[in-house]
């Protein structure tokens, strides 16, 4: 017979681990929230209690102003519950302190991914294969035609485009917190040295990564900037910025977005986007579906995302799954 | 085929038109023939593979995907091409892309029966790029925003030609252009026009916004409800085009026989009727019209009982003679000199509207509904018959648009670059009292008539108020009221509701009205003039 697993409960604001009456990455404030990392539709304010990786913590300080309740546990360190639940925290790879969280009661073990990817990322620790009675799985980019190319590949393609406008810049749009460092790494793993100027609220994302020992090289600020030092520099931004007024100060920028959803070239063409890149810190579909095999887990719970292909997809493969309805995921910029 | 690729994949991301006419210029100038030959007949959707159609897409993708995630995935691209070129399993060797050249003949080999086995062949020497542009290239379905015209401005911009001449030479040359392009590239003498019955471009009216203009520098005429279409006999021969250019001359046989003169004739084609006008205008209605559109053969029935007849604006060239370079008001006497000697059954040619001034001729527009006239047109008596859309020189003054409120009940994905958009609204109407439990009745569809903020605000309201999928369709909970605009509304066999409108576009998002005071179907009906 099945077992049901009820002592965890996918609610539409969290999934709810009953026992020990925690919540994962619950929308709305909680007594006690186990948080996978620190995007702001993960990591909330407010909660009573906030148990999360010290990297995690740090940046949600940062975005929120304050530690209270703050309960730092290390990758590999397992945390005691109440009712009987201990939870651990294991690198997801992706985003600097990202992590899944191994639930374990009554002989049972629940793996939570939380935003996870496979490939490496020079700012952050890999993602860890755990096996699991039933694996919790992110599935943003959860259908087959997103296959992210090499980060190096979409790299190269900066690079390139510098060389070929002396007279312009390269206006890369990436999420404040995880892709922008991540470009800024892998340009550096490319051999860019030059300055990288960056827009205003990005600063302090990258001072918290310096100091977790993360090396992004010579930064400096857009507004710090003459227009004639920006030719033939990379510049990085929140997307929001991209078309924004803020934009207007840049010489004729090369509009750029690093984004898995750039794949999908009429998401490129929304966003105005001249220059695609497919980065993202988000698994793709062959990703998602080697997790499922690598952890090959009992059943497998899909949420936030594209559920229903991947859903399919383990119907087809002889895997019991079910999609989760989770609301408040959004992850339009990644 | 690379480059072609790569030019696509700009065109893509590329927004301003100067830009666009910039990449396609220096694509043109750089490649060599027949190559960029092919690649503009392609891009301005001249290419046509018989054995290559959407579906021949779905079959052989449904050989190496399964048909759920297929389905899943080209829903969420929105574009078939696109989403095989991603989804194609990579041969694991190194590309070795045809060129363009190559493609086109390849393809245009291909056969029914051989299809599926030779166009796996062509996909597996390109790499995801290169297959979107190959499919692309081979079904014809660009959707990029390159219109012919675009095209002939590249064109032009490209070999520093005068683009109405590049118009002119266009028409009756078959890809991949080798003539033009040695005319333009190279000086050669432009292709032998005289003497066969080429297509002209039309020239355009912009709506007239808010705006009066002075009745004794412009003249005025109803602007009837058909299709426009351009009559054109030379070398013993008779054509019908329609405003895209497209031949219609076998669809209306008795129009293509009865022209016996050697001229370029724009008019209005219209259905015997008393519908539009009254017994004066003699025109049917669009709906009558419509019948007649869109078929290979007509039966001897359709002709008796839906005879059509050309109302005529304008006349570009008259037994040689071309007259595009003279004013309005003396192309208009030729015209009338003209229309004489035709055949009265098929050609009549449009009144011009007698009115002291701008607000005597606003009165006449008003009382235009009732005649079930579309609205007015306005020609500068000066104007030369110029390609396109010139400002101030002609002017569409529609009547004002009936409107209606409905409740909105499905939404759907568009295509393209509203891919991710909810942007595809089906409405209804209440068939009862609302508050007595009646139901509401679809009565029409819109995609257009709201700005991108407004889009993405209905997106997001689709979204959140989603009460059942079906595939790429919402059902929502229909607690939204648009105000709907449209031009007509008819009897319609083919809708539930009994009704079709024409053009209806969002005019408004009404979300301070509550659904349940959204209009009845009745008050729909009550505005049929069929």
């Amino acid at each position: 017979m099945p077992r049901d697993f009820s002592w965890i409960r996918p609610e539409p604001w969290g999934v709810h681990v009953v026992p020990a009456d925690c919540w994962i990455d619950p929308s709305r404030p909680v007594d006690r929230a186990l948080v996978t990392h620190g995007h702001a539709d993960h990591a909330r304010g407010g909660h009573g209690k906030t148990m999360a990786t010290p990297e995690t913590l740090a940046i949600m300080k940062l975005r929120y102003g304050t530690d209270e309740g703050a309960l730092p546990v290390a990758y590999g360190e397992t945390l005691k519950l109440p009712g009987g639940v201990s939870a651990t925290w294991i690198p997801a790879g992706h985003v600097l302190g990202s992590a899944q969280i191994l639930l374990e009661h009554a002989g049972e073990r629940i793996v939570v991914t939380g935003d996870f990817k496979r490939r490496p990322d020079p700012t952050c620790a890999p993602f860890a294969v755990t096996p699991c009675d039933v694996l919790i799985t992110e599935a943003t980019f959860g259908l087959p035609v997103f296959r992210h190319p090499s980060a190096e590949q979409e790299i190269s393609k900066i690079l390139s485009t510098l060389v070929a406008n002396p007279e312009r810049c390269v206006l890369v749009g990436a999420y404040a917190l995880g892709k922008a460092q991540r470009v800024i790494a892998e340009l550096r793993r490319a051999g860019h040295r030059d300055v990288i100027w960056m827009h205003g609220a990005m600063e302090k994302m990258c001072r918290l990564y310096e100091d977790h020992g993360v090396d992004l090289g010579e930064l400096r600020l857009v507004s710090d900037a003459k227009k004639e030092a920006l030719r033939g520099s990379v510049v990085i931004a929140p997307p929001s910025a991209l078309n924004d007024r803020w934009s207007r100060r840049l010489p004729d920028p090369v509009t750029a977005m690093a984004s898995g959803w750039m794949r999908v070239r009429q998401r490129a063409r929304q966003r105005m986007v001249e220059l695609p890149l497919v980065i993202s810190d988000h698994a793709d579909w062959d990703e998602l579906t080697q997790t499922v095999i690598d952890v090959d887990p009992g059943e497998t719970w899909i949420t936030h995302g594209r559920e229903e292909a991947m859903l399919r997809w383990c119907q087809l493969n002889q895997r019991r799954a079910k999609a989760l309805a989770l609301v408040g995921y959004e992850d339009e910029d990644d | 085929m690379e480059r072609f690729a790569a030019l696509l994949d700009a065109l893509v991301y590329t927004r301003s038109r100067n830009a666009k006419l910039k990449l396609l210029a220096d694509y043109l100038r750089d490649t060599p023939d027949p190559d960029r030959g092919w690649a503009l007949a392609a891009l301005t959707d001249g290419l046509d593979f018989p054995a290559v159609k959407s579906a021949t897409i779905r079959n052989l993708m449904s050989e190496r995907v399964d048909p759920v995630l297929w389905t899943l995935s080209r829903d969420y691209v929105g574009d078939s091409a696109e989403t095989a070129s991603l989804l194609w399993p990579e041969s694991g060797e190194a590309p070795s892309p045809p060129t363009v050249s190559e493609a086109v003949d390849q393809l245009s080999r291909m056969t029914r029966a051989n299809v599926m086995a030779e166009l796996p062949k062509l996909l597996d020497r390109l790499d995801a790029n290169g297959r979107y542009a190959l499919l692309k290239l081979a079904t014809g379905a660009m959707r990029i925003g390159i219109s012919a015209r675009l095209g002939k401005t590249a064109f032009a911009q490209a070999f520093d030609v005068a683009v109405e001449d590049v118009e002119e030479h266009w028409h009756g040359q078959e890809p991949p252009y080798t003539e033009l392009f040695a005319w333009a590239a190279h000086g050669a003498a432009p292709p032998d026009t005289e003497n066969r019955p080429l297509f002209r471009p039309f020239m355009l009216a912009h709506p007239l916004e808010e705006a009066e203009v002075d009745l004794s520098e412009f003249a005025a005429e109803w602007k009837w409800d058909g299709i426009r279409v351009q009559v054109v006999r030379a070398g013993g021969e008779t054509r019908v085009y329609s405003r895209s250019g497209d031949d219609i001359s076998g669809t209306f046989p008795e129009i293509t026989r009865a022209l016996d003169v050697d001229a370029v004739l724009d008019g209005e084609l219209l259905v015997r009727g008393s519908h539009q006008g009254g017994e004066t205008g003699g025109a049917a209605s669009f709906n009558a019209l419509q019948q007649r559109l869109g078929r290979k053969t007509v039966s001897k029935k359709m002709l008796a009982e839906l005879p059509a007849f050309v109302r005529l604006y304008d006349a570009l060239i008259v037994e040689g003679a071309d007259l595009r370079g003279l004013p309005w008001s003396a192309r208009r006497k030729r015209l009338e000199a003209l229309a004489g000697d035709l055949d009265p059954d098929r050609f009549d040619v449009s009144q011009i509207i007698e009115a002291e001034d701008f607000a005597a001729l606003a009165a006449l527009r008003e009382r235009a509904r009732d005649d079930a006239i579309e609205g007015v047109m306005l020609k500068r008596r000066d104007s030369p018959y110029l390609a396109g859309r010139k400002t101030g020189l002609w002017y569409k003054w529609k009547r004002d648009p009936l409107l209606i409120d409905c409740v909105l009940m499905y939404a759907q994905r568009g295509s393209g670059k509203r891919s991710s958009f909810y942007s595809d609204y089906t409405f209804g109407c209440w068939d009862g009292d609302p508050d007595a439990g009646a139901d509401l009745l679809p009565v029409g569809k819109a995609y257009f008539g709201f700005t991108d903020e407004e889009l993405k605000w209905l997106d997001k309201y689709v979204r959140n108020h989603t009460v059942d999928r079906f595939g790429p369709v919402r059902e929502t909970d229909k607690s939204l009221v648009f105000e709907v605009a449209f031009d007509s509304v008819h009897a319609s066999k083919r809708h539930k509701s009994g009704l079709a409108m024409r053009f209806p576009r969002i005019s408004r998002i009404r979300a301070d009205k509550p659904a349940h005071e959204a209009d009845r179907i009745e008050a729909l009906r009550a505005l049929v003039r069929d």
